[in-house]
């Protein structure tokens, strides 16, 4: 479980997140949805210890967070940037062995790892070999979700991961999420700022809006019973692809 | 990779530093190298130690502190040089007081080895025959003959003006003239008396006789061996056979002569020393020169390239991670950058000396900017997110600095190595200045003799030196800049 307790954030005189609680039950997928702005990024960034919150506090299982801390929560979780954030010097199997490498696992434990995570997420093994600048931009966002699991990490953050692609692709890829993380079982939240992408892939939607949490609760509550006009104006801006029933 | 630039920079090293040695000097005028050449060797042809030629090193004061500094063992001085310039001490008048000066801060000079370089009135012989002018005494009865001297010959109170003193000398007209234009005005009759060096290669190429300074006006120039008492104690047989040799052997009349065949003639000075000491002359090849000289500059580049690139990188991670000695790192780099070349090399000498070591010091110094710079704004430009990133992954920051910082900015690093050769192998050419060789070497020795063949002669190997290391960086891009970002 990931737990948020009343934690806020500026940057400067700017407020991101004010006073936010959440909590995120395990082998479940979370969606952070709002605007672009509404801080829901900045949280993500929080809960990896990536940057510190001015007051408040988190938790990831057992752990609590803090900046200090980012070692140990990489080891628990995954995180994935919109276009993939590869690194372009490697090869897409040295980015995604990168951490592995780095604990001295064996070439033969890692080369296995590789084959299973590209059956996973169906990729041919062959791009493994390939540049990062040398394949799709499906393929590079696989390769990250790769690499973030390589470590098969219990918790599994992903920031706009499908942001940068086209239609097909974004539509293909969020069928082929769902279906792995209901095998896996991990605990994920996913950043996005479609409102589909949400209704599909999330069992709970959080709905941000400048800083604070508008609603939190799942798809179908969402469109029953709005808490806030913002939360149908939302909703409704956005057209609902057939797919988007949960 | 590694470890043949490390064999190569050994090899280097153990080449620089030469076995028993005498080191010979010289300044940068015909005469001096003439002089630094016969030395060099009568050294040799004794075979009790092996003479290194260091000739062109400087002006009086650079060779003189190589004295001092055991970087130089011998060269030749003249008296009053010694006792007005570097002991500042115009009083001393015989060769015996000024040895006896020399002796208590370990030096000592042999004694005259003939003649007495100092200024002279020089007249065509034609003309003084006719009017019945040898002495200054006889010269001092025409005040209607025109004069032409160099400008600094009139002000100087030891010339024009002690010869009004002494003679009453006083010409009706007296012209200030470039020292090149002299022998020319004086040959076309523009002028009739000129000031001149008394051993200069001109008078007996041009048929000029000296006024005969028959009252000892003009201070004492006598050509002397300077060195140090230990070194003559080293080496006695070297300096027997050095005094045996020279001393009261080349007259003016000798010397001018073997100036001429050298500045006059295009004669090769190891040439005409050896004919004058009557040795065979097995002068070195061109490639043994070359391939000595090469050894010399490749030295002086890769050793203080090697230290640049180090210092330079570590320098430009420390700015980039500490705001503001990042800056004050950038600022000094970029100040020393400023300074000319030439004025670093000399800044230098009082704390190295002269020779190697100030040589690559400033060397080093000079090639930190574009390596800092260079390496200083490719880590910069490293995309935030990918650093992020990294740190999602659990990277301890020498890891990220390591493996991704360091691969992504091989590019800008490389560059900035890169223009930093490419210069060293340039500004390397200066270290001959101050003693270190290298293809300055010949560049420094043809300025002084001005002979744009010789000059050539380091001139070319360096601009080919600097072309094969661009290209030699061409392909060690591909080496190192990773396949993923080219």
């Amino acid at each position: 479980m990931i737990s948020v307790q009343n934690v806020s954030k500026s940057y400067g005189t700017k407020k991101v997140l004010d006073g936010i609680s959440l909590e995120f039950q395990s082998g479940r997928t979370h969606v952070l949805l709002g605007s672009s702005g509404c801080g829901k990024s900045t949280l993500l960034r929080i809960l990896m210890g990536l940057i510190p919150c001015d007051s408040g506090s988190v938790r990831v299982g057992d752990l609590e967070v803090s900046t200090e801390k980012h070692f140990e929560v990489a080891r628990r979780v995954g995180y994935v940037i919109q276009e993939g954030g590869l690194f372009p010097h490697l090869t897409t199997a040295q980015n995604v062995a990168l951490v592995a490498k780095l604990r001295g696992w064996t070439p033969e434990k890692t080369t296995e790892r590789l084959e299973s995570l590209c059956a996973l997420v169906q990729l041919d093994t062959s791009v493994l070999k390939r540049f990062p600048k040398q394949i799709s931009g499906g393929q590079r966002q696989r390769v990250a979700l790769m690499r973030a699991l390589m470590l098969d990490p219990p918790f599994l953050l992903m920031d706009e991961p499908l942001g940068a692609l086209d239609p097909i692709i974004r539509s293909e890829l969020q069928q082929q999420l769902k279906a792995i993380f209901r095998k896996l079982g991990k605990t994920v939240i996913i950043v996005t700022h479609d409102v589909g992408e949400a209704a599909y892939l999330g069992d709970s939607i959080t709905l941000l809006r400048k800083g604070t949490i508008i609603q939190h609760g799942t798809f179908s509550e969402f469109n029953a019973k709005p808490k806030d006009p913002f939360v149908s104006r939302f909703i409704n801006a956005q057209r609902i692809p057939e797919v988007g029933a949960p | 990779m590694r470890r043949i630039l490390f064999a190569i920079c050994f090899l280097l090293c153990g080449a620089g530093l030469a076995k028993s040695k005498a080191v010979v000097s010289s300044k940068i005028f015909t005469e001096s190298f003439l002089l630094g050449e016969v030395l060099s060797q009568i050294i040799d042809s004794t075979g009790e130690a092996k003479a290194d030629r260091k000739l062109g090193l400087g002006d009086t004061a650079i060779v003189y502190e190589g004295v001092l500094n055991k970087k130089v063992d011998f060269y030749v001085e003249y008296t009053g040089t010694i006792s007005d310039s570097l002991l500042n001490d115009p009083s001393l008048r015989s060769v015996e007081e000024i040895r006896t000066a020399l002796e208590k801060i370990g030096l000592t000079i042999s004694e005259p080895i003939g003649f007495n370089n100092t200024y002279a009135i020089a007249m065509l012989r034609k003309r003084a025959e006719s009017l019945g002018i040898r002495t200054m005494t006889d010269l001092q009865k025409h005040p209607e003959l025109v004069a032409g001297f160099t400008n600094s010959f009139i002000e100087r109170v030891d010339c024009y003006p002690m010869l009004q003193t002494v003679y009453g000398m006083d010409f009706g007209r007296v012209k200030g003239l470039a020292h090149g234009l002299k022998i020319q005005a004086l040959l076309q009759g523009e002028i009739d008396v000129t000031d001149l060096y008394s051993t200069d290669a001109k008078i007996p190429k041009y048929d000029i006789q000296l006024v005969e300074d028959d009252r000892g006006a003009f201070p004492k120039y006598f050509a002397v061996i300077l060195t140090r008492k230990e070194v003559i104690e080293k080496l006695p047989r070297t300096w027997h056979a050095m005094r045996a040799t020279l001393e009261g052997r080349l007259t003016e009349k000798t010397i001018a002569e073997l100036n001429a065949r050298v500045e006059v003639d295009g004669e090769p000075i190891q040439a005409v020393a050896a004919d004058f000491l009557h040795l065979d002359h097995k002068g070195n090849t061109y490639f043994d020169t070359l391939w000595r000289l090469t050894k010399e500059h490749l030295f002086l580049v890769c050793l203080s390239m090697l230290f640049a690139i180090v210092f330079g990188v570590l320098l430009a991670i420390v700015a980039r991670y500490y705001r503001v000695l990042g800056h004050f790192i950038l600022l000094f780099t970029g100040m020393i950058q400023t300074v000319p070349s030439l004025a670093l090399l000399c800044f230098l000498i009082p704390l190295f000396g002269i020779g190697v070591v100030p040589a690559l010091v400033a060397l080093f110094l000079y090639s930190l900017l574009p390596i800092v710079r260079s390496t200083y704004v490719g880590l910069v430009d490293i995309d935030p997110k990918l650093l992020e990133v990294g740190r999602a992954l659990g990277l301890r920051p020498l890891q990220q600095l390591r493996l991704i910082e360091m691969p992504l900015a091989s590019r800008q690093i490389l560059s900035g190595i890169k223009t930093s050769a490419i210069i060293n192998v340039g500004t390397a050419t200066l270290a001959a200045l101050i003693g270190a060789g290298g293809y300055g070497d010949p560049i420094v020795t043809g300025l002084g003799l001005n002979d744009l063949n010789i000059i050539l002669q380091g001139a070319i190997p360096a601009a080919v030196l600097a072309l094969i290391v661009h290209a030699a960086f061409e392909l060690l891009d591909r080496v190192v800049i990773p396949k993923g970002l080219r």
